[in-house]
């Protein structure tokens, strides 16, 4: 968060408050035209790093709705907006005040142009979609993996067998660090030595959005396939994560999605629920 | 094409000559018509269909093709405004027998009065219907040959109870809306009870034919019925059950609303639009009431998606229809914010609920701030250089509203705020006389401070917790959210017995805008419906029955998210244009009886009469008569 412009567009609402309060009294149109503004200042400047412009346009939008309910919500006080809009634009002690608004709205159509226009080409935004989904089933090995009902078949070591388990845990550890880190990194945030090549970098497994609510058999089918098995569906997926069952074994497949769940304190999201 | 015509005519004489031998005479006029229509469809086919797929030898092609438009598309806007008729048409009996029984218990004749003005719309509706059901049936056998065999192999013995079940609805609607009046009140209640019964058990079977197509069971693994009721009560039959019956009821109340709206806005006296405004209120209190459960249902939904296949419940939420929504998202919040702006429009046809106003501000905050975190997505649409400086499309800060802990805390907030503003509605010309008032309200409040807080602690919590306990926190919530209801609304009852009023109800004072926000929620509701339809049944992608029978027709692909958007769009727009119809025919009941035009000779002379001048010459003379 940016506190700093925060603070300042607080301290102005307050201001304009005790302003109005004392000396310059404001009808509700102006008031909510005030708020409009305050939030989108405190949009586009309070938040670190930036939000896209697309999420400012809908926030905005809401905010314009419900402003408009508000102002509407109450026939007096639309009445009393409406008037003093149409007082403004008919009362000539407002000419001044008019010419400036019929001059400074094109004059901000025409400059927001010029600044979309003179700014360097960008490709075009796209809406990522981040779970691809997964098929029925893959072949790995020679064998068919049912998706939807593979487990990981030493999660049951967990609690029968320890120090089996903890073995896996180190495998997994190993194998981790001799092929994923270099990518995914040392705390698994996705900030490895060769994430700032790609675009977007790599899953943040911290983010309790990531693997906390996946099943350890769509993990398999990510590690196993890679970028070459995503869906056709949703493209382009923009991944460069090889097909590891070409390089590891099943067991160290499953070895190294035990380890990415404990290392993050997750558990992985359970199979089968009620019907 | 004339194997084709005769399947047809066998499907035909399968599926609906039972219903065709013994049917009421309005009801028989409905398949005429439904026949017609359908026979027009076939001669089209025949004319200008295209069988895909299919070599030479081959006389069952597993497509065929339309000229200018897909197969997809045809099917997908007839089953939609099938659907939203059908939706209307099984939610109105519902709300209308609750209305009646009011009236009958409380031996007031205006709620009696209501019921049978929302039950009028049901006659021409109900043909538009069967009309739509059976163009929808026509077009399935014929354009998807192989899919409807398969289906009609697994659900045969599902037909006739099915086609019974019309039968039986088509005699109890009648006899409801032509015996109104004609019959004691209880048998008339009877019928309508009936009449609800029979068209949920309708919706239900037909509920087992499209869930079965999502979450198949009670099949082999070569596709074969192995047991009838597992076929039926597949994973998802009952949350669509419960989805639907609560969801009809909520589209039924706006459509209602919008039909008091439409005849207040063209009223001409003071009675007319105090009775239109009331009906408006009472079809948009219903809409609402159902509103506020519909998230729960569809949340129950979501997760028996999810438990029958993870890829089902990553493609809907997370994946390809993850957009979808948020849109779905922002017509939600466009619902609640547009049913709290009515309910305070509302408020100021009641003296004293001036008292109240000043609590807007903060409702509205409470339902801005909610609106925007369920409409606010998990990865962002950004441009490059956005998405490099958040560190791809997750923004560190937005991302925790983007998952389901964040979302379900606000959509109970939205409808704890939404009930808040139907308690001060209830409540602005009261004024409570009981001795204990005061710690009645604070008893109130407490209750509604203790489940926010218990509803946003579980929501916090849920980032802290494997995905499996995350799920099941939603259950606490729904349930605090739901005693903080029903336990406010019962302290209140007893709170405002025999309470001092501060002035009546002026039915009829109200801006036409509220009007409008009707309209907007009439049109919203079909929207939300039409998207989230194409949701249930795009989400399938390549499978016509998921897992079982592969889509390999040319239309295999999932459209993008605009050319969805737009084909919803229009099948709303022509389902309005229907509903325009059905109000304009509506409206016609209460209309003069047509009345010849005098012969202008007549009127010369009367004319004449009037201006007491000369009968013209050669002019006739009024007769006697």
């Amino acid at each position: 968060m940016n506190l700093l412009p925060l603070l300042l567009i607080v301290a102005l609402l307050v201001a304009i408050r005790f302003a109005t309060v004392r000396w310059l009294p404001l009808n509700r149109l102006a008031w909510l035209a005030i708020w409009w503004v305050a939030i989108y200042a405190g949009l586009a400047t309070g938040i670190d790093p930036p939000l896209p412009s697309s999420i400012i346009v809908l926030f905005m939008a809401i905010v314009s709705l419900a402003l408009v309910a508000y102002l509407s919500a109450d026939s007096d006080e639309l009445t009393s907006a409406i008037k003093a809009v149409n007082t403004f634009i008919v009362e000539p002690r407002f000419r001044i005040g008019l010419i400036i608004v019929a001059v400074a709205v094109p004059a901000l159509t025409a400059f927001k142009v010029y600044s979309d226009l003179s700014s360097p080409p960008q490709p075009p935004s796209s809406g990522r979609t981040i779970h691809p989904p997964p098929p029925a089933s893959i072949n790995v090995s020679g064998q068919t993996v049912n998706l939807a009902t593979a487990t990981n078949p030493y999660r049951e070591l967990e609690h029968s067998d320890q120090a089996a388990f903890a073995e896996h845990v180190a495998n997994g550890r190993r194998i981790y660090f001799e092929n994923c880190f270099y990518c995914h990194g040392d705390n698994m945030q996705g900030a490895g030595m060769f994430a700032h090549g790609y675009d977007p970098i790599p899953a943040n497994f911290n983010d309790p959005t990531t693997i906390a609510m996946l099943q350890e058999s769509y993990l398999f089918w990510r590690i196993a396939k890679g970028a070459p098995g995503l869906p056709s569906e949703s493209t382009p997926w923009s991944s460069a994560m090889p097909a590891w069952e070409e390089f590891l074994t099943d067991e160290e497949m499953w070895d190294v999605i035990i380890f990415l769940y404990e290392f993050t304190g997750y558990e992985p999201r359970a199979q089968g629920m009620p019907h | 094409m004339y194997c084709v015509a005769v399947r047809w005519t066998r499907h035909y004489d399968e599926i609906v000559s039972e219903d065709d031998m013994s049917m009421t005479r309005p009801r028989r006029a409905t398949a005429w018509r439904a026949f017609t229509v359908g026979l027009l469809v076939v001669v089209a086919m025949a004319l200008f269909g295209e069988p895909a797929m299919a070599s030479p030898q081959e006389a069952d092609p597993e497509y065929r093709t339309l000229p200018f438009v897909s197969s997809r598309v045809v099917m997908w806007i007839i089953a939609e405004l099938h659907l939203m008729f059908a939706a209307f048409v099984l939610a109105v009996p519902m709300f209308a027998v609750i209305i009646e029984y009011i009236g009958y218990k409380t031996g007031d004749k205006r709620f009696d009065q209501l019921a049978y003005d929302f039950t009028k719309l049901l006659s021409v509706s109900f043909s538009f219907t069967a009309t739509l059901g059976a163009l929808l049936t026509f077009a399935l056998i014929v354009l998807y040959p192989a899919l409807t065999k398969y289906l009609v192999k697994i659900f045969s013995w599902t037909f006739l109870p099915y086609v019974l079940l019309f039968f039986f609805e088509a005699v109890f609607l009648y006899a409801y809306y032509y015996g109104w009046g004609k019959f004691s009140p209880r048998v008339h209640l009877f019928l309508g009870i009936m009449l609800n019964l029979v068209g949920t058990a309708i919706m239900f079977i037909a509920n087992a034919w499209l869930t079965f197509m999502n979450t198949p069971s009670g099949i082999d693994e070569m596709g074969n019925l192995t047991s009838l009721w597992d076929a039926i009560n597949n994973y998802i039959w009952m949350p669509i059950n419960i989805h639907r019956l609560i969801a009809n009821m909520a589209f039924g109340g706006a459509i209602g609303a919008a039909y008091g709206a439409y005849k207040f806005l063209g009223a001409k006296t003071l009675k007319e639009k105090a009775h239109y405004d009331w009906m408006g209120y009472i079809g948009i209190f219903i809409a609402i009431c159902a509103l506020l459960p519909l998230p729960f249902a569809g949340y129950w939904l979501g997760v028996e998606i999810y438990a029958y296949d993870q890829s089902l419940g990553i493609t809907l939420m997370g994946g390809t229809f993850s957009w979808l929504f948020i849109v779905q998202a922002v017509l939600i919040g466009n619902l609640f914010l547009a049913a709290n702006y009515y309910l305070w429009l509302s408020m100021g046809r009641i003296a004293g609920a001036e008292r109240y106003r000043h609590l807007i501000k903060y409702l509205l905050a409470v339902i801005t701030l909610c609106f925007i975190v369920w409409a606010t997505p998990h990865s962002l649409v950004a441009t490059v250089e956005e998405a490099r400086a958040m560190g791809g499309s997750h923004h560190p800060i937005l991302n925790v509203l983007g998952v389901m802990s964040a979302k379900n805390t606000a959509v109970n907030l939205l409808i704890l705020t939404t009930y808040v503003s139907f308690l001060l509605y209830r409540r602005a010309n009261k004024e409570a006389t009981v001795s204990w008032a005061k710690t009645g309200n604070l008893v109130q409040f407490g209750i509604f401070a203790v489940v926010v807080i218990f509803v946003v602690f579980l929501g916090v919590l849920g980032y802290f917790v494997d995905a499996q306990t995350r799920i099941g926190l939603s259950q606490p919530q729904v349930y605090s959210v739901l005693f903080a209801m029903v336990s406010v609304t019962v302290i209140d009852i007893f709170l405002f017995r025999g309470a001092n009023t501060r002035g009546s109800i002026e039915w009829g004072k109200i801006p036409a805008r509220a009007q409008y926000a009707l309209f907007f929620l009439a049109i919203t509701f079909a929207w939300l419906m039409g998207l989230m339809g194409y949701v249930r049944a795009g989400m399938r992608q390549h499978w016509h029955v998921y897992g079982v029978i592969r889509d390999t027709s040319v239309d295999a692909f999932t459209p993008t998210l605009g050319f969805a958007g737009m084909i919803v769009s229009i099948t709303v727009i022509i389902f309005f244009l229907f509903i325009a119809v059905v109000f304009y025919l509506t409206g016609l009941a209460g209309k003069k009886n047509y009345e010849a035009p005098e012969k202008s000779g007549r009127r010369r002379f009367r004319r004449a009469k009037k201006a007491n001048t000369q009968v013209p010459a050669g002019s006739a003379a009024p007769d006697a008569s």
